[in-house]
């Protein structure tokens, strides 16, 4: 194998804005277990949250997308050249979801719109391709957004934690950013550990075979290709974010890697949100950004199952400060908490047949 | 509505795009194209802020067709600050939260699915403002 080459845009690149979404709904993994296991075994988390009626990966995605542009501020609506949403539960199976949020954020038309599909790893696919965008030139702005509403089979090990959850990044120019990018890199195989086939309602996972050969083995390497490339260690930075399909993956990968429970921490929402698939590490990079300080530096890891991951270095900057309370602090959507039984959940969730 | 009305309205839906009065500075919304104030022609899109407060609101039990799935749910004549009422759901709130004067902010929503094989329209709705920490 020849060196690892980090990837780098040719013009520098940050993002201008970033915002999230939690819907008002938790499940409590309790809540599960009374249903599935006559309330024994332990839970992977303490509750997840639940989308609305009204609500979907579209839904989702604006709301996070006008959170970060009134974090971005003026930005010109006709210089968005890409409104790029990562998922795997567009409410369409053909008709993008990035076609609607562009249209009303007044983006439209002079745009690109696509749908991004990499299970987990769907936003920051697209969030890697918008640092392209803007770094060559070809756009001004340009919208990463990763937003899901992911749904598990009944009484499965996933429906203790399929979430639905949004975070969106304006990316622009660096000398506009309130982080900006140092480099990333993308680490991509053929491993079979979750897929859904066509017209299945839920997805299949390989069990056990979703731990190492899937989560930690591409997670660990493209952070460590990442950082070695770079010349950067752990200590170097102050926050770390990584996948969080459950507390224990993301708190061994971390320990593996030689992060410290500290750094991890504020960026760690599964336990309150689970697991919100498409935005899991990118709604904790927001929860980082929320307090983050000029000069920190943040590791950020995604995981897709079939599989891969992006692991991306960022630095904040002093325009971090000003823009962060211009939008609501993702704190603030988790603390909207209305926790509802699992009957409840499966009425919100349309799992009972109506004709 | 049909296919092409749905469409047309999608600025108004999205956005809370109404009008501006060149002529006496009305704001309008729904956007009609002439002036409720003073009759002039009033064409020039403006955007709300989507802030409001509840002006006064009914619980719906027994909902029209293609609305049962979201029953009850809660409809209220919005005072948006700018100054015109507006009709619309209220979501992300139980009924018994809801009153007079409540301050609502816009949200874009699924107003309705035609089945598992139709459109799905979204448009605004109202929720509760937000509460927010400051660090
Ligand atoms: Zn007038």
């Amino acid at each position: 194998m020849s060196e690892v080459e980090v990837l780098k845009p040719d013009r520098p690149v940050g993002i201008v804005g970033y915002g999230a979404y939690v819907p008002r709904y938790r499940l409590p993994a309790e809540e599960v277990a009374r249903v599935w296991s006559g309330g024994h075994g332990r839970t992977p988390i303490t509750e997840k949250s639940v989308p609305g009626l009204d609500e979907d990966t579209v839904t989702i995605a604006l709301e996070a997308a006008r959170n970060a542009l009134a974090r971005a501020g003026d930005v010109d609506r006709a210089q968005i050249r890409a409104v790029w949403v990562g998922s795997e539960s567009h409410p369409y199976a053909v008709k993008p979801t990035s076609t609607i949020v562009a249209e009303a954020i007044g983006a439209t038309p002079a745009t690109q719109a696509g749908d991004w599909e990499f299970a987990c790893k769907a936003g920051t696919e697209a969030f890697q391709a918008a640092v392209g965008f803007v770094g060559s030139g070809m756009a001004r702005y340009a919208f990463a957004i990763g937003a899901d509403t992911a749904q598990a089979r009944p009484g499965d090990a996933l429906d203790y934690t399929a979430a639905a959850g949004g975070a969106a990044y304006l990316l622009g120019p660096a000398d506009e950013s309130l982080a900006v990018i140092e480099a990333s890199y993308s680490y991509v195989t053929d491993t079979p550990d979750f897929w859904r086939r066509a017209h299945q309602h839920y997805p299949s996972h390989g069990g056990r075979f979703t731990g190492q050969p899937a989560y930690f083995h591409h997670i660990t390497n493209a952070a460590r290709g990442l950082m070695e490339a770079m010349g950067t260690r752990p200590e170097d930075y102050t926050y770390a974010v990584f996948h969080q399909p459950n507390l224990k993956f993301p708190r061994t990968v971390a320990r593996r890697l030689g992060f410290t429970p500290e750094q991890i921490a504020p960026g760690l929402l599964v336990d309150r949100i689970g697991n919100t698939y498409a935005a899991s590490s990118l709604i904790g990079l927001t929860a980082v950004l929320d307090q983050a300080r000029p000069g920190d530096r943040i590791l950020l890891v995604s995981f897709g199952s079939g599989a891969g991951s992006d692991a991306i270095s960022l630095r904040v900057t002093d325009a971090i400060d000003e823009r962060r309370d211009r939008a609501p602090r993702t704190e603030d959507y988790i603390a909207r908490r209305k926790p509802i039984d699992y009957a409840t959940y499966a009425r919100q969730r349309r799992l009972y047949v109506m004709k | 509505m049909t296919l092409a009305g749905t469409w047309r309205l999608r600025h108004q839906r999205y956005q809370l795009q109404g009008e501006v009065c060149e002529k006496c500075g009305s704001l309008i919304f729904p956007p009609r194209d002439v002036c409720p104030e003073c009759e002039a022609p009033a064409k020039t899109p403006y955007t709300f802020s989507g802030r409001g407060e509840v002006y006064s609101y009914t619980t719906v039990y027994h909902p029209p067709a293609g609305f049962e799935e979201d029953a009850p749910y809660t409809v209220a004549l919005v005072r948006l600050e700018e100054g015109p009422m507006v009709t619309a759901q209220l979501t992300d709130v139980d009924a018994e939260q809801v009153e007079i004067g409540m301050p609502v902010e816009m949200v874009t929503r699924r107003i309705s699915a035609e089945g598992e094989e139709g459109i799905i329209t979204y448009g605004y709705k109202f929720r509760p403002v937000l509460r927010r920490t400051r660090g």
